[in-house]
């Protein structure tokens, strides 16, 4: 018989296990940490969330998007901003999708319609990313506001609202509440993209990424789908960057800068480019080593990340999730057959690059 | 029956010693023989734009707990320090000021250099209900009953810069800062100062924090022709102006009044012809004729070696906010927050490298004695002093003996 | 009317200062296709070394001219040996690979010397124009930045070398076949463009504070100019730069330095959009 699983059962039970592990972490967690150790979970499962579209328009839509920290601080400052104004959380977390959105489609009809090659997307979003911050650095005056709430400029908007029960402005929720809510709200996403990846929108985004002049030859207009892909990564990173603004109350220009693209870019990095699940990974994995760097003085953090990061570039170039995977079909491979055969790769929905 | 390994019977008087043990051991240390240590918590920048400033009053920190240990601890217990380097981060200041509060959980707080990072962490410390002491001297005007600022305020130092240049300089200013709100709260202050005392502000210029090129800057300056420039440029990279105005060669065409320059290294690192002659106002300099200046001074270098030069009064209001919260833990008997707070509101006073510092209860500030003073040579010639200056710029509008409850920043009213 | 001369002279020393920060990067993109992301890292090692040299008692204008190529150089050299050598032709691994050297020389450089800003003076005082006062020193910036541009242009146009260089750029393989070792061509062009990023961090050291991370501040536009140069490295750069630099230092005198970066940015952005493949992949295809 043969040893190779066919793809999609393979495909559908790895969806499976990660949604029951990723359940029973969201059940479990309260339980077992403590509050500091549940609102520091709070924070990584919104950055796995941004990891995530990080790792969906990079992986699956080929679109080098090196400026996604410019959606997660547009989703957390629309958020923070719309909070602040209404008093109830539930349209400020709509609006946290929508307006990153919005901003997206406006880039990347500007990019993608004006054919402009791969490596200046990532360039052009960067600089994006960049203007951004020196923009809204720039707003410490008071008489920077939308309604309300003061910009602040590098002093940030402390003091933010927390997620409310939709529409019930008045119970907040607490800190397990706000677990409840990011965690959920990170399987719920991981579900919605495994889903458009398993319908037809998705197979042509990553046959777009595989063969762009070939979709393009059978009839499909690679513009618009990237732009689709690009706009949906981007509503994830706003969300993400609502998250964010609960985790810590607090939001400041730092979140468009520099070295936040660039962490997302070593989650997916190091997590595997082209599987979901790989940068969700790479954030927890990444974000934890940072705040242990951090906290130690022997080692720089900014040298033993480049270091880190050099390291899987040279060794590791595809990731640690894919490694590990096919450590794990090799064994399992070799546990049900006799003789020590070739584990074939079953992955063809996700290959990696 | 054993030879030397432990039997049956052995493990189990072991194992009930044990269990013994462990339940009475509460009971042990609750009877004081092993003194469970107070807390303190800080926060403040190593590294990064504001680690010039920010490295000494580290130091500081170590040496005042130090101090206190030495004369054996508070209330007969130990002080631990649990120090986090913020890295001129704001969001590793938001996330190591809830690991403070929440896992930690310190006693107290001391800390935040810029004006951002303090308002990102007083929300924090405030729902903890963690006591949080502020000792950067700063724009002024916050009033929080679970917060205490020991740094110097506008009303005791900047007045005075303005009163000097008024009288040496000019009635033209042009006033350049920092782009956030110490800037320009900072800036509002200077521009009303020199209005109140008959001059005008031709223009004012902000800064994000990371800007390094100045020479647009001076150009605009040099186009307005004022008669002198005052400047709250804050951090390493704004240093670089001082520098870029000297290359222009401004030193001798217009002077320059600081409320920020000299707190980090500048002295020593700068060239004289740069630092010469730029007029600033704090409470303490480093070489101040009197003895307790120069017991501070050289205690810090025996502990830390004789390169500890620039010490300025960033690091004696670090001094005085943890001494003061010592006497008024002293003076409460307890570590427990609310009657610490009410030691403190009731007048404490303590003498301190600058002299005698009063904490004002009304205010939550420190009625303090300033000095001018310009660099000269790389060192500091005093040219005035200004004892018991009164932190008066919440202009009486902060009372947190009749409204405790009062949590919010007064900024100065321009319109007035 | 001696603001008009204020300002044009700050107009071109904003153009040089751009084109001196552009240039080792349009040598190693132009020449490899390679982003090196840690372009501005270079640059900081420029400015340290001539910080240091120059605090050591070296000459200033060794210290700022001469050792910052020659050790940033060399530092190239050697990156290039232990790791870009092994990724040529994978564009995004050597985007991250050089990420990753940009944080661990930021790492390097703290842990060596601390995360503090030095500084050096400018070694030349001032001048007046009119009745306004300008440092001297931006005409020094003004001649390194001529000057590199013409050596290189030499070096590129008149040299046996600069044939080679040009020739594996065009056709590694053929060049190859002609007994040429590309991989040693690439170690040189990569060691150039280091090189010049060294030069670009010595000559600027006076006039900005050095700290580890001051490299951040100058990659974006770096690489904005090089996109929006073109192919061509020197023609390319000069002109994206003089048309960046220009706009850069107009809008912020007009408002503020802040407003005047984002003017650049945003100017290259639309520049891009409209030609996608610079100014030099439309106009002045075949220069230099």
């Amino acid at each position: 018989m043969n040893p190779a699983l066919p793809a999609r059962r393979a495909s559908a039970l790895g969806f499976a296990a990660t949604l029951a592990i990723g359940l029973a972490i969201l059940f479990g967690a309260p339980h077992v940490l403590d509050t500091f150790g549940l609102v520091q979970c709070t924070g990584f499962a919104a950055l796995a969330m941004f990891g995530l579209s990080q790792g969906f328009v990079w992986g699956f839509a080929g679109v080098m998007s090196f400026g996604q920290a410019a959606f997660l601080g547009l989703g957390g400052y629309a958020y923070a901003v719309a909070v602040i104004n209404m008093g109830d959380s539930s349209i400020p977390v709509l609006l946290s999708i929508l307006v990153p959105m919005a901003f997206a489609g406006l880039l990347g009809y500007f990019m993608f319609y004006g054919r402009i090659s791969d490596a200046y997307i990532g360039v052009i979003t960067l600089t994006v990313s960049v203007i951004l911050f020196q923009l809204v650095n720039a707003t410490s005056g008071s008489q920077y506001r939308i309604g309300a709430a003061e910009l602040g400029g590098f002093n940030g908007i402390p003091a933010i609202p927390a997620l409310n029960a939709p529409f019930h402005p008045d119970e907040p929720l607490d800190i397990d509440g706000i677990w409840y809510a990011a965690m959920g709200a990170l399987i719920l996403v991981y579900g919605i993209l495994r889903a458009v990846l398993a319908a037809r929108l998705g197979r042509v985004i990553v046959a777009i990424r595989e063969n762009e002049i070939r979709a393009q030859l059978i009839g499909y207009d690679p513009r618009l789908y990237k732009l689709i892909a690009f706009m949906l990564a981007a509503g994830v990173a706003g969300l993400a960057g609502c998250l964010y603004a609960n985790w810590g109350g607090f939001i400041s220009p730092t979140v468009f800068a520099l070295p936040m693209s660039a962490q997302v870019i070593i989650y997916v990095l190091v997590g595997g480019l082209g599987t979901l699940v790989g940068p969700m990974l790479g954030a927890v994995l990444i974000q934890a080593l940072i705040i242990a760097a951090g906290s130690q003085t022997v080692v720089d953090s900014n040298l033993g990340l480049g270091l880190v990061l050099v390291g899987f570039v040279l060794l590791v170039p595809q990731g640690l999730l894919p490694v590990a995977r096919s450590a794990a079909l090799r064994l399992v491979a070799r546990v049900r057959t006799p003789r020590p055969g070739k584990a074939a790769d079953t992955f063809a929905t996700e290959r990696a690059r | 029956m054993s030879t030397g390994s432990i039997d049956r019977r052995g493990a189990l008087k072991l194992a009930l010693s044990a269990a013994t043990g462990a339940v009475a051991m509460p009971f042990v240390s609750r009877t004081g023989l092993a003194a469970e240590p107070i807390k303190l918590g800080s926060l403040l920048d190593g590294s990064g734009a504001l680690g010039l400033e920010g490295k000494r009053m580290i130091e500081t920190t170590e040496y005042a707990v130090d101090l206190l240990n030495k004369a054996g601890g508070l209330l007969g217990r130990p002080i631990q320090l649990i120090a986090y380097d913020t890295q001129s981060s704001m969001q590793l200041y938001t996330q190591y000021a809830q690991q403070l509060a929440l896992k930690d959980k310190v006693d107290v707080i001391q800390g935040g250099i810029t004006s951002a990072s303090r308002e990102a962490i007083r929300p924090i410390f405030g729902r903890s209900r963690t006591l949080y002491f502020y000792n950067t001297q700063y724009e002024g005007g916050v009033c929080d009953r679970n917060v205490f600022c020991t740094g110097s305020t506008p009303a005791q130092t900047v007045n005075h810069i303005v009163d000097y240049a008024l009288k040496n300089w000019g009635k033209k200013a042009y006033v350049i800062a920092a782009d956030y709100n110490y800037g320009h709260i900072t800036a509002s202050w200077m521009t009303k100062f020199m209005k109140d005392g008959g001059g005008s502000v031709l223009g004012t210029d902000f800064f994000p924090l990371d800007v390094t090129n100045f020479s647009s800057a001076i150009s605009r300056i040099q186009q307005a022709q004022p008669d002198l420039v005052l400047s709250a440029l804050v951090g390493a990279n704004h240093s670089g102006f001082y520098r870029q105005w000297d290359a222009a060669g401004m030193k001798s065409k217009i002077p320059v009044g600081s409320s920020v320059f000299g707190l980090g290294d500048e002295l020593t690192t700068m060239d004289p012809s740069t630092t010469n002659g730029i007029v600033t106002c704090y409470g303490w300099y480093n070489n101040l004729d009197t003895p307790a200046t120069k017991a501070f001074v050289s205690g810090m270098q025996a502990k830390f070696g004789a390169g500890v030069t620039d010490l300025s009064e960033l690091d004696t209001a670090t001094y005085d906010g943890i001494m003061l919260w010592a006497e008024a833990v002293k003076k409460a008997g307890s570590i427990e927050r609310d009657k610490v707070i009410a030691a403190l509101e009731g007048g404490l006073s303590i003498e301190s490298p600058t002299g005698k510092v009063t904490m004002d209860g009304a205010t939550h500030h420190t009625i303090r004695n300033t000095y001018l003073a310009e660099p000269e040579n790389r060192t500091w010639k005093i040219l005035a002093t200004f004892p018991d200056s009164f932190p008066a710029d919440t202009g009486g509008a902060c009372d947190l003996l009749k409204n405790p409850r009062t949590n919010k920043q007064f900024t100065p009213d321009l319109k007035g | 009317m001696d603001l008009a001369g204020l300002l044009a002279f700050n107009v071109l020393t904003g153009i040089a200062t751009l084109i001196l920060i552009t240039l080792g990067l349009g040598v190693i993109y132009g020449m490899m296709r390679i982003i090196n992301l840690a372009h501005g890292e270079f640059m900081m090692l420029g400015a340290y070394t001539a910080v240091m040299a120059s605090g050591a008692g070296v000459n200033i204008w060794i210290a700022m001219l001469v050792l910052p190529p020659l050790v940033v150089g060399l530092i190239g050299l050697i990156l290039e040996r232990t790791v870009i050598r092994f990724l040529y032709g994978r564009m995004m691994d050597t985007m991250l690979a050089t990420w990753g050297i940009s944080l661990g020389l930021i790492g390097l450089i703290t842990t060596l010397y601390g995360n503090v800003v030095r500084g050096v003076s400018t070694p030349v005082g001032s001048f007046d124009i009119g009745r306004y006062g300008a440092s001297l020193y931006s005409l020094v910036i003004l001649a390194t930045a001529l000057s590199a541009l013409a050596a290189l242009f030499l070096l590129l146009r008149f040299t046996k070398f600069g044939l080679i260089l040009r020739a594996t750029m065009q056709n590694p393989r053929m060049a190859a076949a002609l007994g040429v070792q590309p991989s040693r061509i690439y170690m040189a062009t990569f060691a150039l463009g280091a090189a010049l990023a060294g030069l670009a961090g010595g000559v600027l050291a006076p006039i900005s504070g050095v700290s580890p991370a001051m490299g951040a501040a100058y990659i974006a536009r770096a690489f904005i100019t090089v996109l929006g140069g073109g192919p061509a490295i020197i023609t390319g750069t000069g002109l994206a730069s003089t048309l960046f630099g220009a706009i850069n230092e107009l809008v912020s005198f007009k408002t503020t330095p802040v407003i005047g970066d984002v003017a650049l940015l945003t100017a290259a952005i639309l520049l891009i959009r409209v030609l996608p493949q610079g100014i030099t992949g439309r106009y002045l295809r075949r220069s230099l």
